[in-house]
């Protein structure tokens, strides 16, 4: 026992005292966390972020006017007004996601447009091919303005009534023989009543907002939703101070690794097992050490992201265990590369890039919710994408202790295989 | 005679097909100190690491006192201290926290770890930098606390192999200060080293070992009776001598070989041979030597003639 202790307390010092790994296992996991939480929604307080959109208005009719007012007022755009040439060279830089083109003449052909009597005046949309979903969205947004103001025009506007008079003169002359223009004229006759009678209404009417035009027959209300207390929120740099600190964890466990095989080349692992101890005493000390080591800088990692971004954990319970699991999984991840690494240089570089790829299919830099379902399916048989589902499970997602159950027992699977692993290769080279 | 304490039988060790020690054997005595010599990749290290309990043997045995030594918690290994060939510290470890580490592997603690930590140091005169990083210590420094790492549990055997590789002369001479201090207590040493003139310094008895096989296990002394000459006189001269005057050397009473060496006569003389005796001829015959110099034949020498290689090669 003596033995054991004083092989982890040395481990201890030695991290201790080099500042270079500290700075490394601490400072670069919160950094990077930090830079990530914040592109994945920050702490999930703000409303999130607008869309830059050139808006260029060709068309100075009152119903040009009323789009361009209402795309600006919509709190999702940040509308800047441009000519065109403007508008396509802050497109092509991607200074803006996309451009909005109402052309000369608009107001009037969609009128005539909305009643089928005229051809569907263009809007030109310039995007960046790069950002295909704001596309999408800005269409949406716009559909939704040009439709209220046209409709609300035709039916209340002067536009609206010259239109209605001009087609009821023509559909006069055409309703004798062609019974479907005489119900159009009738339609169009009941719109000339409510037209006259929505303009003999007095200006205070308008100011309440009484004069509509198409709208949206739903709204909705957004809730996001997460298993815990209804005060826990998505929070982007949970997530990410998950994947980092699991990327940056495990390359400590590397670096233990190395230093292994270093000891085995420098003659210091023969000095210890020169003493009475077994090659698995050595072993387990270098693990334990490497544990707490590991348990601890997911800690600090996570107290930063709770003192400064405001993480919540759901189950202090469930957290501590994902993270004492990840950390003896750490351990034996170290372990195996010392035991199956020939050289310290060779052994570094595999150890890296695998990795690299473990925290890549583990979902740290990207949630695995976003990958394609075969890949989230591969990623199962990652130890990484257990411990960041756990650490997920646990602090957005608001999960409960069982809800740990899963990611603990996979890490410590993991861990044990590792480990059996490592301990059946080190006494083959003892033998 | 002293008792028996480290007892090698027919130690054996193979690498694949290799055979890299060969049914080896030989003892080390209570208070002795034993040169286990021979070129690299003779077998030293395989027999020094199963010495140890570091690897297990194919066959063979090794007793300490009449127990196994073994690989893992074998209580023999309690009782040998190792200093391996590289330097086993951590460097970014204070040399006193190097030292209770290596102490508290062998179960010391306490007070106890303490005082051991001051003597040791106190023994490899280090006791004014133990609070100072190996890394900030010059080379002989760091052998010196090499050593004491292995000495901290008091074994009764401490087995070093080639403790003086890449160190300076005045290193080595501190080493060697401090090994001679261990013997004078009493303490029984493995000194592995393929520089024969370290091991005749510190040596009481020689194992010559080549190709994992011993050749030899004799005192110095016995050793040197196996060479057919036991000294060697150097004569040089203002020029080349004829050989008339080589064949009279030849012929004289104890000289067991001549070589020309251009302007200087190498002369090997046995055992009775009289290099004075020789020098009196030389002037005899007219002959006046610029410088002479006679020397003791070398274990350099013995290990020529038992393998026909240079301990270097």
């Amino acid at each position: 026992m003596t033995a054991l202790i004083a092989l982890i307390r040395k481990d201890l010092i030695l991290f201790l005292s080099d500042r270079r790994a500290l700075l490394i296992n601490l400072a670069l996991p919160i950094l990077l966390a930090t830079f990530f939480g914040y592109l994945f929604g920050g702490s999930g307080d703000s409303k999130g972020g607008t869309i830059d959109v050139a808006l260029v208005q060709q068309d100075a009719s009152e119903i040009g006017n009323k789009i361009a007012a209402g795309l600006k007022a919509e709190p999702s755009l940040q509308i800047s007004a441009m000519d065109l040439a403007q508008a396509q060279d802050a497109v092509r830089k991607g200074k803006r996601k996309a451009a909005i083109v109402i052309p000369a003449g608009f107001g009037a052909a969609a009128g005539a447009a909305l009643f089928g009597a005229g051809p569907q005046p263009e809007i030109g949309l310039l995007y960046d091919p790069s950002q295909p979903a704001v596309l999408a969205m800005v269409k949406g947004m716009m559909t939704q303005q040009v439709m209220q103001v046209v409709s609300a025009d035709m039916f209340n506007g002067q536009a609206g009534k010259d239109f209605t008079d001009q087609s009821l003169a023509q559909l006069e002359q055409q309703a004798a023989g062609d019974p479907e223009r005489a119900a159009l004229r009738d339609m169009l006759a009941g719109v000339k009543k409510y037209q006259d009678r929505e303009q003999a209404r007095p200006a205070a009417a308008d100011a309440q907002g009484a004069k509509g035009g198409l709208s949206m027959p739903f709204s909705t209300r957004d809730q996001a939703l997460t298993s815990g207390p209804a005060e826990m929120h998505y929070n982007g740099y949970a997530h990410a101070f998950a994947g980092m600190g699991v990327q940056f964890v495990l390359f400590m466990g590397v670096d233990m690794g190395i230093g292994v095989l270093l000891a085995r080349r420098s003659g210091i692992w023969n000095r210890l097992l020169a003493a009475p101890l077994t090659v698995t005493t050595v072993l387990l000390a270098r693990a334990l050490s490497a544990a707490i080591i590991a348990f601890c800088l997911l800690g600090v990692i996570f107290l930063f992201a709770i003192a400064v971004f405001g993480v919540q954990i759901a189950s202090l319970a469930g957290f501590v265990g994902v993270a004492l699991c990840f950390a003896l999984l750490t351990a034996s991840f170290g372990l195996l590369i010392a035991a199956f690494g020939k050289t310290p240089e060779a052994a570094r570089g595999i150890a890296v890039f695998a990795t690299l790829i473990m925290v890549m299919l583990g979902g740290a830099w990207v949630p695995s919710f976003m990958f394609p379902a075969w890949v989230q399916q591969v990623a199962l048989a990652v130890p990484t994408r257990w411990a960041i589902d756990g650490f997920d499970a646990m602090t957005w997602r608001g999960l409960g202790l069982a809800a740990a159950g899963p990611a603990m027992a996979a890490e410590l699977g993991f861990a044990l295989l590792f480990a059996l692993l490592a301990v059946w290769k080190f006494r083959r080279d003892q033998a | 005679m002293a008792s028996v304490l480290l007892k090698v039988q027919q130690l054996s060790k193979s690498y694949g097909e290799r055979r890299a020690v060969d049914q080896v054997s030989f003892q080390v005595h209570a208070g002795q100190t034993v040169g286990l010599i021979g070129p690299n990749g003779a077998g030293k290290s395989t027999t020094v690491s199963m010495i140890c309990g570091l690897l297990r043997a194919d066959a063979g045995s090794v007793e300490l006192d009449g127990v196994a030594v073994l690989p893992g918690q074998s209580d023999a290994k309690r009782r040998i201290g190792f200093v391996p060939q590289d330097l086993a510290l951590y460097e970014d470890l204070a040399a006193r926290e190097n030292l209770k580490l290596f102490g508290a592997l062998y179960g010391l603690k306490g007070a106890q770890l303490k005082a051991r930590c001051d003597q040791v140091l106190a023994l490899v005169k280090l006791a004014d930098r133990a609070a100072d990083k190996p890394s900030t210590f010059s080379g002989g420094m760091k052998r010196r606390l090499n050593i004491a790492a292995a000495l901290m549990h008091d074994p009764q055997l401490l087995v070093l192999d080639e403790p003086t590789v890449g160190v300076d002369p005045q290193s080595r001479n501190a080493i060697f200060d401090t090994l001679e201090q261990l013997k004078a207590q009493g303490r029984s040493l493995i000194y592995t080293s393929h520089y024969m003139e370290e091991v005749e310094r510190l040596a009481d008895h020689i194992v010559i070992i080549d190709h994992g096989k011993v050749l030899a296990d004799e005192s110095p002394a016995a050793l040197h009776l196996r060479l057919p000459a036991q000294a060697a006189l150097r004569v040089e001269l203002a020029a080349a001598p004829p050989e008339p005057l080589l064949a009279g050397i030849r012929g004289l009473h104890g000289v067991t070989a001549v070589h020309n060496g251009g302007a200087g006569i190498d002369i090997l003389l046995a055992d009775g041979g009289d290099a004075l005796a020789v020098m009196g001829w030389l002037e005899r015959q007219g002959c006046r030597p610029l410088h002479f110099a006679t020397a003791r034949t070398k274990l350099e020498d013995i290990f020529l003639n038992l393998t026909g290689r240079s301990l270097r090669d």
